[in-house]
């Protein structure tokens, strides 16, 4: 796989890889010079296009396409960098804003330039020092070098980028939670429609929120052209793209692998990347993206990292991040730990998701301290059912933003495979191992069935 | 210590300026007032609601939604040891079961002396170098129980000072705008369209480039 090339990670391996200096010895701000003195707006977005860069943040849609949506003739748009990465199991954008910040910037002036945008706001997750500090520093230095700001490039396009950071809330890498939080307010999600921000976005104008990732990606795309892009992966899923591989492997790391053709055995087996399962011990579950993501096992290994395929599998890749389970692993207090996470940061707006996760997350502690009841496990499939209808892939909202359904993913794959564990915890019951190609059986729970009786 | 000096006015101001709205600088004001006293005072949170037009309430209702802001007073060194699920596999708990018996105190609280804080937080992004803990927003990576101990005394006996900064400091580096190179605020009620975006039109005039 020597022949793929590292698009985003190229720098990494520097100890310098952050600084102005090295990254114009290597080829930096070249694609924005080119793509502002030698091509229209319209040509730069024809590029990202024909790359047809899915968004790396999570939900995986196409950033061509959504800058596409922003209505013709409304003005000041704006761009919104998301660096608030914090889905559990998520580490890749930190990376690149702290080893490669240049890289982002370059791509966020790139797309400053294909939409239109008149001012860009990079809002970085507020846990994360230095990558502000590295960024902070690389905008200085490119102001310093005229290349942000007024005249770029000594052309007519002029776009300041802001530094912006949080505070600590994972809601808010929810896109219109972002812009919320970017207003000065609580993080809170905003209904959709009438809010997409492509309409109605930072300040009620257009505004376009891209990940950190896939700002990154394009001074390659400009400089090599959408098409040299496209030449790799497969499917949907074309390019490069960094996983995250964590957990009970040998080797954990970030790994920039082609995007749709590498498979989940390649990441976590191959010497050059997880490199096995600890102490030659067996896999007893992985999550494929995310806490957000239904599990996988053993069976989906052969899967390609590919949107469509892993979709139809039952789960979703998510935003890159695979955390692996070996046989060790006590699946109820795994499902615990991530549900604890949604319960706490459930911004508390929608009530399926406020009361629901918490709900979740207390008979769940009730179940591992001992004091579980054997009806406990429909009951907990059942509140699953009142938060996403069905416990279907892909799930059912009741809510504003996928937050409270996401809290399902854990604990409905943790009980549709491990239930004897479950049943174990709380004295004893039968012991059913439903085993299917998809990650979870999608059949509804039966309202109120096993759980009405306690 | 309470409202924000002269000094912190000037950086709060200069911060406004580049949004177009003064209130989407409330974060980086109240980073600001933590970075001067700490945690946020209620001086402080009533101060930053003068400087950008919204009343006290609103800044504490932003305030208190965010994790990172402190409405009393914390360690100098707040401790975050990550325990969600990819730590969690490798042995996150167990560094905070070991912090909690070095400190003397349980996870949410500062030691007597005031130097120290544990926090029991949420993934941090640093996964693959599980199990992690921050202190004070610095990172370090793959830390066994034991190296939490010797971390813990460098920390007391301030050999770790250059490294970690009291907390409330986030990044020690601001963005400057140099005047001369400022392109300008884009304001909402501004709907000119941007000129460089006439080149589209100008390439198909010319029957396209």
């Amino acid at each position: 796989m020597s022949d793929i090339p590292r698009i985003v990670s190229s720098r990494w391996d520097l100890d310098d890889g952050y600084t102005l200096k090295r990254y114009r010895e290597t080829g930096g701000y070249e694609a924005l010079r080119t793509a502002v003195t030698t091509m229209t707006p319209d040509e730069v977005a024809e590029q990202v296009k024909a790359a047809s860069l899915l968004g790396r943040g999570g939900a995986g849609f196409p950033a061509g396409v959504k800058w596409g949506f922003c209505p013709p003739g409304v003005f000041p748009r704006y761009l919104v960098v998301n660096g608030d990465e914090s889905e559990p199991g998520t580490y890749k954008d930190r990376i690149l804003m702290e080893r490669d910040p240049h890289q982002l910037i370059e791509g966020v002036l790139i797309a400053c330039y294909a939409i239109g945008a008149s001012q860009a706001f990079l809002y970085v997750r507020g846990e994360m020092a230095l990558a502000q500090e590295r960024i902070a520093q690389a905008l200085n230095d490119a102001y310093e070098a005229g290349l942000i700001g007024k005249r770029i490039f000594g052309t007519d396009f002029s776009v300041d980028v802001v530094l912006h950071w949080g505070a600590g809330a994972y809601i808010v890498g929810e896109e219109t939670a972002l812009i919320e939080s970017l207003e000065g307010n609580r993080g809170m999600p905003r209904l959709k429609p009438p809010y997409f921000p492509a309409a109605k976005g930072l300040y009620m104008q257009p505004t376009v929120v891209n990940n950190v990732e896939t700002l990154s990606n394009l001074p390659w795309i400009v400089a090599n052209g959408g098409a040299a892009f496209a030449a790799l992966g497969a499917e949907r899923s074309l390019g490069t793209r960094l996983f995250a591989v964590s957990g009970h492997v040998n080797n954990p790391g970030v790994f920039e692998v082609e995007f749709g053709k590498t498979t989940f055995r390649d990441l976590l087996y191959s010497p050059e990347y997880g490199n096995g399962i600890r102490a030659d011990r067996k896999l007893k579950a992985f999550i494929p993206g995310g806490a957000s993501a239904p599990w996988f096992y053993e069976e989906h290994l052969s899967l390609p990292l590919e949107a469509g395929a892993v979709g139809a599998a039952g789960s979703m890749l998510g935003s890159g991040a695979i955390v692996v389970m070996d046989e060790t692993t006590d699946a109820v207090k795994a499902a615990w730990r991530v549900v604890r996470f949604f319960a706490r940061e459930s911004c508390g707006k929608c009530t399926p998701c406020r009361e629901g996760t918490s709900w979740l997350e207390k008979i769940l502690r009730r179940i591992l301290d001992g004091r579980g009841r054997p009806s406990d496990v429909d009951k907990l499939l059942d509140i699953c059912d009142n938060i996403s209808p069905q416990i279907a892939w892909p799930p059912k909202q009741t809510t504003i933003c996928p937050l409270g359904p996401s809290a399902v993913s854990p604990i409905a794959s943790a009980i549709m495979r491990f239930r004897d564990e479950f049943y174990a915890y709380c004295g004893g019951g039968e012991v059913t191992v439903p085993v299917s190609g998809k990650a979870y059986l999608s059949t509804p729970s039966a309202p109120d069935a096993v759980g009405a009786s306690s | 210590m309470a409202r924000l000096t002269p000094d912190n006015v000037a950086i709060a101001t200069e911060i406004i300026s580049r949004y177009p709205r003064p209130r989407s600088a409330l974060i980086p004001l109240l980073h600001l007032a933590q970075e001067q006293d700490g945690y946020l005072t209620e001086e402080a949170m009533e101060h930053v609601a003068e400087l950008i037009g919204i009343t006290p309430a609103e800044v504490l209702g932003t305030a208190s939604f965010y994790e990172m802001f402190k409405r009393e007073p914390v360690g100098e060194y707040v401790i975050n040891v990550c325990t969600n699920i990819s730590c969690l596999l490798m042995g996150g708990e167990e560094l905070l079961h070991a912090l909690e018996r070095k400190l003397g105190i349980k996870a949410g609280n500062t030691t007597a002396d005031g130097k120290f804080t544990l926090e029991d937080v949420e993934c941090i992004a640093a996964c693959t170098e599980a199990p992690c803990l921050q202190v004070n927003y610095r990172y370090f990576h793959r830390v066994s129980p034991s190296e939490a101990d010797v971390l813990i005394d460098d920390l007391r006996a301030g050999r770790k000072a250059d490294e970690v900064p009291r907390h409330g400091v986030l990044s020690r580096i601001r963005q400057r705008i140099p005047e001369d190179r400022r392109a300008g605020v884009a304001l909402p009620e501004d709907g000119t369209e941007p000129a460089w975006l006439a080149r589209n039109e100008q390439s198909a005039d010319g029957g396209g480039s």
